[in-house]
């Protein structure tokens, strides 16, 4: 029996560091300290479907072949291609980015990440005004007023507010929750407002209007405020103008609930002007509640590799970058690329079915240990190990700190970052014979 | 009797859950369904359970019915997953990011049943 002290969990951005794992003749018997998504991933994936075998689609069923077959068949469909779209990427190491990246330039591919459906936004936002980001050790150790906005973090980060946020006890946040203030801005009363000292409901796709009156409010201009705006009245937009103002370190974390309603990046856009406003007054910060547990390392190991975070765009070989134009749900919905790779990631459910339809239309390699609503629509199918659990990796947690992930058991499984490599090679190999 | 919401969808701890089990029952009883308040569940005639239909002008889908009253009066969610993208936008306004909240949607009572997940997408596959 093995017992593994502070391994990470390779589910969310919150990216716990201190999980501890039995191992008992190769499989994970016991996990300490994980929360309901990481204890299904480390503990399920004993009871859930692998894909077992790579896979190749024939007369409209994937039948088993060998892992060379794969391969071949899958640097076939991108030597073929003319318009590839590399996409995900997310949950895995940011060694396998680094590589998908190498193969998207060799390729003259599109490769995108999950943030294209999350977060992209936030990094549109950043690039037009900044993101005056902190440390989840300094919010832990100095927030005394912590909003979720758009965010809900009980059901997508179960140990969030335990380990960094509300609950969280620090250096100079000793009482924890009691010497907190937590307020959650939303749409409906999730089981996260329920938690808050105070919760502001707004009308649904008004953050921008909220977070403009708040600016307002702040800069001296209260007076220009409706009796009811955002669906919230004057006096509580005012009330909750003054506590940002009153408090010693606010940090504003915030979730889909910002990035995919109307205004979109300009949400996030604003809210960092906002921050910006708050800093004449006390500390502010902002962070944004990342979902894949690596969706943040793609966008760090892409702008060091290409200089662009998400949808870069290598046709003209050097990057291009230009998401309403060069983003997954944009080319897909455009029917431009003529093939698919997607690797550690799901557009089979979580992309709206215009573009989930040209996906069916195209061939799809796949590489992911589990099967999904992907494979139901791929052509070439490559299993690869669990990182984080069957491989060890470096990943980024949601403040953009790094992480070495652990190999826990032995698989028989390729790694991604294999994978890929792999890949690479074969479609060089083609490319010479061509 | 039809009524209208502008339905959204998000992430659920239990649809995490089964991020990675999704061939699972588990991650079809975690992802179909549309939470209404019980007043809008009355007003379409529906107790928790019964089938609905939400139809957007990007496609339509069938889910069952499930109350929670910290929805607002005609604020529709769905878990994210293949049911909730049958019908939300595909529209990016030229940012990347598709319309996955605030879609104008009608609801209605059906004696359809949701698709399980191999039948949907096998729908794409043959479009």
């Amino acid at each position: 029996m093995l017992v593994i002290k502070d391994a990470v969990c390779s589910l969310c951005g919150s990216l716990c560091d201190d999980i501890t794992v039995t191992v008992e003749d190769n499989k994970i018997t016991k996990i300490e300290n994980a929360c309901i998504l990481g204890r299904s991933k480390f503990v399920g994936m004993l009871e859930h479907d692998r894909i077992e075998t790579p896979m190749i689609r024939k007369d409209g069923k994937l039948a088993p072949v060998s892992y060379e077959e794969a391969i071949e068949a899958a640097a076939k469909i991108l030597v073929n291609s003319r318009r590839t779209l590399s996409y995900g990427w997310c949950s895995t190491s940011c060694e396998a980015v680094s590589a998908a990246i190498q193969l998207a330039e060799e390729t003259g591919s599109v490769i995108d990440s999950t943030a294209n459906v999350c977060h992209g936004p936030t990094a549109l936002a950043a690039q037009e005004k900044g993101s005056p980001s902190a440390t989840l050790g300094e919010i832990k150790n100095r927030a005394d007023l912590i909003i979720f906005w758009g965010c809900n973090p009980v059901h997508a980060h179960p140990r969030h507010m335990v380990r960094y946020s509300s609950f969280s006890k620090g250096l100079f946040t000793e009482k924890g929750r009691k010497g907190r203030t937590m307020i959650v801005v939303d749409v409906r009363k999730t089981d996260t407002a329920k938690l808050a000292d105070k919760y502001v409901e707004i009308d649904q796709g008004s953050d921008l209007i909220l977070v403009t009156a708040l600016r307002s409010i702040i800069n001296g201009h209260g007076d220009v405020i409706p009796e009811v705006i955002a669906g919230v009245p004057k006096a509580e937009v005012l009330e909750l103008a003054e506590t940002l103002k009153n408090a010693k370190f606010v940090c504003i974390f915030f979730g889909m609930g910002v990035t995919q309603s109307r205004s979109k990046y300009k949400n996030a856009d604003a809210m960092s002007s906002l921050i910006s406003d708050l800093n004449q007054h006390t500390k502010a910060v902002m962070i944004g509640m990342r979902g894949h547990y690596n969706v943040t390392g793609f966008g760090q190991v892409a702008t060091w590799e290409t200089g662009f975070p998400m949808a870069i765009d290598f046709a003209r070989g050097y990057p291009y970058y230009n998401p309403g134009e060069t983003g997954a749900n944009d080319l897909l919905v455009r029917e431009e690329p003529d093939a698919a790779i997607i690797a550690a990631a799901d557009p089979g459910a979580h992309f709206p079915q215009k573009a989930v339809r040209h996906l069916a239309r195209i061939p799809v390699i796949q590489i992911d240990p589990y099967p999904n609503p992907t494979t139901e629509l791929a052509d070439v199918v490559i299993p690869s190990a669990i990182v984080g659990i069957e491989a060890e990796g470096t990943a980024y947690r949601m403040d953009a700190i790094s992480l070495r992930m652990k190999k826990l058991i032995d698989t028989k499984f390729k790694t991604d970052e294999e994978i890929v490599k792999d890949l690479a090679t074969k479609v060089r190999e083609l490319k010479r014979g061509a | 009797m039809k009524i209208k919401a502008n339905l959204i969808s998000g992430r659920t701890a239990d649809q995490g859950a089964h991020l990675e089990a999704k061939t699972h029952k588990g991650y079809f009883d975690a992802c179909t369904y549309c939470e209404l308040n019980s007043a809008d569940l009355k007003r379409l005639g529906a107790s928790e359970g019964d089938s609905l239909k939400i139809t957007t002008e990007f496609g339509e889908v069938v889910v069952f019915a499930k109350a929670n009253e910290g929805n607002p009066d005609g604020l529709a969610f769905i878990p994210m997953g293949p049911w909730a993208n049958a019908v939300l936008s595909p529209d990016t306004h030229g940012c990347g990011m598709p319309g996955f909240k605030g879609v104008p949607a009608e609801i209605e009572v059906t004696d359809e049943k949701p698709l399980d997940m191999k039948s949907l997408m096998k729908k794409y596959m043959e479009d």
